[in-house]
This record gives structure tokens, C-alpha cells and sequence, in this order.
């Protein structure tokens, strides 16, 4: 079966698979990361707060993004993201927008709903008292929720985060779908350019599975770390 | 915003010659459900099976289902759904590889299976989870009474192990719903890739991803809805979850 494999396909695109494709994939990754969990601490605020609109609106929006397809908001964003710009810099005309820029919202605004749910978890699982005796120390509700609230939240939920993290790490292969050249769009133009289809794909297999049950090893190794500090 | 709204544009004729856009839309519902519910049924039965092995008392059967779960949680749902298009036909014996190609609706019978088997190590996950939920004295009981260790599966732990993870699994049925849309990559012309086509033939793009949209929506309140019945319906009274529906109270009462 591996007689007439041609390995050496994968060692000639090794630099535009990793330094091309990779750097893509891992860029995305972390940004998305970093900006999806500041835009969804805030959806968590949003819900858990007392104004009703605000609650609603954070209701809404983590509800309809987890009821829709991530393939079908890939294509909502890249077509919605050049009005959106346009609507921002008062352009005349839609602005042209790349191929990383339009992913990075698309992610960062999808995850968003998943770590604010997680999130949401995160600040429910302090206990009500402590926010009353910030209260009762006569500290405002942005002191409350930064110095004591959100950093014993995060700390609880960082092993949950970052097995999110590779969820999305998994779920960026999907801009395939607009042509983006990640670490799996890298991997199918070679394979169709040189006709080397199951070399590229069970190699892209074998990458991601790597990185992705090494990273969960390192979670689960940081969980039982954290869970001794405790 | 510079951009012409036409919303009748989902009662012409598409491209096709014989539907509107709007029937196109409903015939890729069609085929989202069907996918849905076929790799469900795959991913329900090895699901059960592999969640059941990591729970039995022989540690090489764990291990195997533990390499199982791994697998397929570890490797992005395109890439699988690539290896079962393009790389499977090439790597099994000629003639099979030869009649996988030439299946008819072969895109179909591959993202029902990448769908089942990706989804299938996440139900093992579930069904695991609710049975070491379970207090340990459950299965000691059932073996203490002479039951042997299949039966004590089959009448004590699965039967509650089920009911607990009712709720989760709901949660992984909505996702294999979505999750059918990835299978627009290997040609499935599932509901995302009609909107897809419609954007392409129309230039309509707002209007097709809204009705798309809006139908993924209304499935996912259905099938909730749905679920929440069916968990009331099972429900053990005075154990845990859903209360039980007003009928199967009446007829626990008139045992």
C-alpha cells in the first residue's frame, strides 16, 4: 500500500506547508484566541448584568451563533466584512478586504460566543458573597468585577479555554472553504498541483493530530497542576 | 449601505430549470436532515459501543477505546472528511477503490460516514460520562444478584446512564447538524452549499445566507423542543432532571 508513496513530495513543500500554511493557521489561532476572550468576557458581563437590553442582546447573539453552521458564518463574514468596513470608514464604496483580516473577525466573533459562555460559567462559579462584600467595602461594579471576580474566573476556567483554543486551532482548517491558503489549504494546493492527494492529506492529518493531542496532554497536565494549588 | 435588497429573487427559477430559489433551499434542508440523521445512527450505535468498552473491567479494551476517542477527536472534521473521499478509494485493494469512486451520491454515503465516526467519539465521551456517573454499588448489585456483566450493561447501568445523558446528547445531534454543512467541500449540496450556489447564480449574498440562516434556527428550536418532550417522557420520577409529563405521571399512579 505505501509502495508507490512519493514521501519526498512532502519534504519538498515542507517550507510552504509550515513557514506559509502553518504560520497562517497559528497566527489566526492566537489571535482569534486573544481577542474572542476579551469580546466574550464582555458578552459574559453582558448577560449576567441587571439591564435587560444588554442581557438580551448577549442572550441573542451567543444563541444565534451557536445554532449556525461555522461553514455558513465563514461566508456571511466574507461577504459582510467589506460593508462593514465600509459602514466604519464612511467609504464610498465597499472596502476590499484580505483573506486573513476577513477570517480574523469571523473567528474572533464566533468563538466569542463560546468563550463568553464559558466565561459566563467562570463568574458563576464565585461564590455571590464575595462580589457583596466588595459591595459592602463600597467598591464600584468595574472594581468588583477586575480585581476580584474576573481573575478567580479566568483562573478557574483556563484549562476550559484552552481546550476551546483547540477546538478553534481544529475548526480554522474550515477557510478552506474561501480559498484561504492555511496549513490545510497549503497542504490541498500541493496535493492537487502534483497530484498528490493521499500523501498531502494523511500528512496534514498526521500534523494536526500531533499538535492537537500533545496540546491536550499539556491541558490536562496544567489541570491537575492548578487542582493542587487550590 | 450600497446594496440592492431583492427578496422576490426567491421565487425565480434557478439555474436548474425546475425549482425557485427558494425550493432549491428546501431541497438542501432535505438533504441536511438525511445526512444528519444517517451519520446520528452511526455515531449512536459505535458511540454507545466504544463509551461502553473504556467502561469495562479489562484495561487492553480501554486502552483501544481510549486510542479510538483520540483519534478522532484529535484530527479536524475536514481533513477526516477528506481522507475518507480522497484518500480511502486510493489506499484499499483496486476494484473497491474503483466501485467506491463510482458509487452514486457518493458524497452523501461519505459525509454520513466521516459525520458518524467523527461524532461517534464524542457520544463515547458522553456515554462513558454517564455511566461512572453512576455509584459503583450499581454494578456490584447487579453482579452480586447473578446477573452476568452483559446484562448487568443492559438492565442496570445503560438504562439510567442514558437518561443522564440525555441532555448532552442533544447537544451533540444539534451539532452533527451543523457539522453536515463541512461536507459541502466534497460536492454534498447540503442547505450551506445551496446558499452558497444561490449567492453565486443571484448575487443575491444576503438574502440566501439570511433564509439559510433562519432555517438552521428554526431546526435548532424544533429538535430542542423535541428533545425536552422525550426527556420528560423517560424521565425516572424523583431521580434526577426533567419532571415527568402529565400522562406518564397518571400512569404511574394507575400501576
Amino acid at each position: 500500500m505505501f509502495s508507490n508513496f512519493d514521501f519526498d513530495v512532502i519534504a519538498r513543500s515542507l517550507p510552504y506547508l509550515f513557514l506559509d500554511g502553518m504560520t497562517f493557521t497559528l497566527t489566526l489561532t492566537a489571535m482569534a484566541t486573544a481577542i474572542g476572550i476579551v469580546v466574550g468576557t464582555l458578552l459574559a458581563l453582558m448577560r449576567l448584568s441587571s439591564i435587560v437590553p444588554l442581557s438580551l442582546f448577549a442572550a441573542g447573539y451567543v444563541n444565534l451563533m451557536r445554532s449556525v453552521p461555522l461553514v455558513l458564518m465563514i461566508f456571511w463574514f466574507y461577504f459582510l466584512v467589506p460593508y462593514i468596513g465600509q459602514w466604519i470608514t464612511g467609504a464610498s464604496s465597499p472596502i476590499r478586504v484580505g483573506a486573513f483580516m476577513s477570517s480574523l473577525v469571523t473567528f474572533t466573533l464566533f468563538e466569542a460566543a463560546f468563550f463568553a459562555e464559558i466565561m459566563r460559567a467562570g463568574i458563576q462559579s464565585i461564590p455571590r458573597g464575595q462580589v457583596e462584600a466588595a459591595q459592602a467595602l463600597g467598591m464600584p461594579y468595574l472594581t468588583t468585577m477586575s480585581y476580584i471576580v474576573l481573575p478567580q474566573a479566568f483562573r478557574n476556567m483556563v484549562p476550559v479555554l484552552l481546550t476551546q483554543t483547540i477546538i478553534l486551532f481544529q475548526d480554522t482548517s474550515l477557510v478552506y472553504v474561501i480559498s484561504v491558503t492555511d496549513f490545510l489549504g497549503a497542504a490541498s494546493k500541493i496535493a492537487q498541483r502534483d497530484g498528490r492527494l493521499v500523501e498531502m492529506y494523511l500528512f496534514a492529518a498526521v500534523v494536526y493530530f500531533v499538535i492537537s493531542l500533545v496540546a491536550s496532554y499539556g491541558v490536562r497536565m496544567l489541570q491537575r497542576r492548578i487542582a493542587i494549588i487550590r | 449601505m450600497n446594496y440592492n435588497w431583492n427578496w422576490s429573487i426567491f421565487w425565480q427559477v434557478s439555474p436548474d430549470g425546475a425549482h425557485t430559489y427558494f425550493q432549491t433551499l428546501l431541497l438542501g434542508t432535505g438533504w441536511t436532515l438525511a445526512t444528519a440523521f444517517s451519520a446520528w445512527i452511526i455515531a449512536l450505535i459505535v458511540g454507545s459501543l466504544v463509551g461502553v468498552m473504556r467502561t469495562m473491567p479489562f484495561p487492553w479494551l480501554t486502552r483501544l477505546a481510549n486510542v479510538y476517542i483520540e483519534l478522532f477527536r484529535n484530527i479536524p472534521l475536514l481533513v477526516q472528511m477528506f481522507l475518507w473521499y480522497f484518500v480511502l478509494p486510493e489506499v484499499v485493494p483496486q476494484a473497491v477503490g474503483i466501485w467506491l469512486k463510482q458509487l452514486p451520491n457518493a458524497s452523501f454515503y461519505t459525509a454520513v460516514v466521516a459525520l458518524g465516526f467523527y461524532t461517534s467519539a464524542r457520544v463515547a465521551e458522553q456515554v462513558r460520562a454517564g455511566i461512572t456517573s453512576l455509584s459503583r454499588g450499581q454494578r456490584y448489585a447487579g453482579l452480586a444478584l447473578g446477573l452476568t456483566l452483559p446484562q448487568t450493561y443492559r438492565y442496570v447501568l445503560l438504562p439510567m446512564a442514558y437518561r443522564i445523558i440525555l441532555p448532552p446528547l442533544t447537544s451533540e445531534f444539534l451539532n452533527i447538524i451543523k457539522n453536515s454543512s463541512v461536507a459541502l467541500t466534497i460536492g454534498l449540496l447540503e442547505l450551506t452549499a445551496r446558499a452558497r450556489a444561490m449567492q453565486e447564480f443571484s448575487f443575491q449574498v444576503f438574502e440566501a445566507f439570511t433564509v439559510a440562516t433562519i432555517i438552521y434556527i428554526v431546526i435548532n428550536i424544533i429538535i430542542t423542543a423535541a428533545m425536552r418532550q422525550v426527556e420528560r417522557g423517560v424521565a425516572v420520577p424523583g431521580y434526577l432532571g426533567a419532571q415527568p409529563t402529565r400522562r406518564v405521571r397518571w400512569r404511574l399512579r394507575h400501576v
